[in-house]
């Protein structure tokens, strides 16, 4: 039986991760190649880096981190932040990761799913979305969650999986660093209207914010940070305990 | 130190296969040269995308003679993903392909099976971690790992009619072909050098063939 999996997000900054509450940036917790290692080691299923910097020497920075990772560590990788072209996608893959999580980029230019889908296969290209609930609506945000693009977020989904993407990350901004559980609602609504598997971010706080979550038969995956950072949820234990709930894990 | 030929032909992501064999202390050349290939103590095939275009490369690059010789010299090959795929006689992936026809079998659509079986709840592409169950016929690839270990999985088009080869296999709606053998020729279907401390053994077990 197909799992459901455990994601730890790392955001990297300068050769750092850093984990941002409600998307301010807080001081460097650690070394990205050994908190992989560590992660690895208490069975997440899959690692996601966002690079968050922004000059090209930082970038060159992060690349090199990916690759380290990438040499030691065989777990899926994922990575996003700052993929805005192909050559976005190229320079990543080479770099050791296998999906390329592309945001901001695909609503400026959503051909770039399309290009990256039939350049290096669906399963490679990962549709990730800040939303936020906009007079009953959810909307899609961009600039770290600041500006309000106005497009409705189930709507991008159906739009993104036909235009190729493999997998989706909804990441709540309503739930986000609130620690009070997933964005149920909106995920519920995201299950509804595609068929390709749908990575839920933000919000997570303790073990039962995941058990609740993956009721939702169409969510394949849970992604959380902070709380696996400062290991106020320890990843084993939360596998064993979703087990015990009767949910799919690889222990 | 023993040497794998991991085959470039133009296809996929190779960095974490070479990796993953430089990890175990393999010496890891990729390569898509024949003299490197006949002087390698085995091959990895690896593969990512769709049937159609990945043997069209392959067969482009020449090398499918020299392969076959070193597999007839009972060189040990392993197919990964798209890669084991290729290895059977035909695929159904938009359109018809012949494949290579070194196993029995052909690659058929997951979505259309699980249509058929009444299990299209379920998604494709099969991506994610699932366990392999063994079927009686025991694999050197599989030795060290218990049943039921899990592994992962990304594909959309899985293999079908390949009874005699299988050694073990998915549930996922229908019986997902995971691990194909024939004398020196392996397939794994899920990619070893993405499932952890499980892949790296069934990897170690093939260079150590």
């Amino acid at each position: 039986m197909l799992t459901k999996r455990i994601i730890p997000c790392l955001d990297v900054r300068n050769g750092k991760v850093v984990k941002g509450v409600n998307f301010d940036a807080v001081p460097d917790t650690a070394d990205p190649v050994e908190m992989a290692a560590f992660y690895n080691e208490s069975g997440a299923d899959e690692l996601v880096f966002y690079d968050i910097t922004a000059s090209v020497e930082e970038r060159k920075l992060f690349d090199d981190v990916l690759r380290r990772v990438a040499e030691r560590i065989f777990i899926p990788l994922c990575v996003g932040g700052g993929v805005n072209s192909i050559e976005d996608f190229d320079r990543i893959l080479k770099a050791g990761a296998d999906k390329v999580s592309v945001n901001s980029g695909a609503v400026r230019n959503p051909e770039l799913i399309r290009e990256a889908a039939m350049k290096y296969g669906d399963q490679c290209v990962v549709l990730s979305m800040d939303v936020k609930r906009v007079d009953g609506r959810f909307h899609v945000f961009v600039k770290g969650g600041r500006e309000d693009t106005g497009m409705d977020a189930l709507e991008w989904c159906r739009r993104g999986q036909s235009l190729g993407a493999g997998e989706l990350v909804l990441n709540s901004i309503d739930t986000d660093g609130v620690k009070n559980g997933f964005d149920l609602e909106m995920l519920q609504a995201v299950a509804e209207c595609v068929t390709i598997p749908i990575i839920a971010s933000g919000g997570a706080g303790k073990m039962e914010d995941f058990s609740q979550l993956f009721k939702l038969d169409g969510v394949d995956a849970g992604l959380a940070a902070s709380i696996f950072h400062f290991r106020e949820v320890h990843i084993r234990e939360l596998k064993r305990y979703l087990a015990d709930c009767g949910v799919p894990m690889r222990l | 130190m023993s040497v794998t030929a991991i085959v470039d032909y133009g296809v996929g992501n190779l960095f974490s296969l070479r990796s993953s064999v430089k990890a175990l202390e393999g010496e890891a050349l990729v390569t898509g040269n024949p003299e490197d290939i006949h002087k390698a103590d085995r091959i990895l095939l690896p593969g990512v995308g769709a049937f159609g275009d990945a043997i069209a490369k392959l067969r482009n690059t020449g090398l499918v003679p020299v392969l076959e010789k070193e597999i007839a010299a009972g060189k040990p090959l392993m197919g990964i993903c798209l890669g084991m795929q290729l290895l059977f006689e035909k695929s159904h992936e938009y359109g018809e392909h012949a494949g290579l026809g070194w196993l029995p079998g052909e690659v058929k659509s997951l979505a259309e099976a699980l249509k058929i079986a009444g299990e299209d709840s379920l998604k494709v592409p099969h991506m994610g971690w699932n366990s392999l169950t063994y079927t009686d016929t025991p694999s050197p690839l599989l030795k060290d790992i218990p049943e039921g270990s899990f592994v992962y999985f990304v594909h959309s088009f899985y293999a079908t009619g390949c009874e005699d080869s299988l050694r073990a296999w998915a549930p996922y709606g229908v019986s997902v072909p995971a691990v194909v053998e024939k004398n020196n020729v392996f397939g794994c279907q899920f990619h070893p050098e993405k499932s952890g401390s499980v892949g790296l053994k069934i990897l170690d077990a093939f260079l150590k063939l």
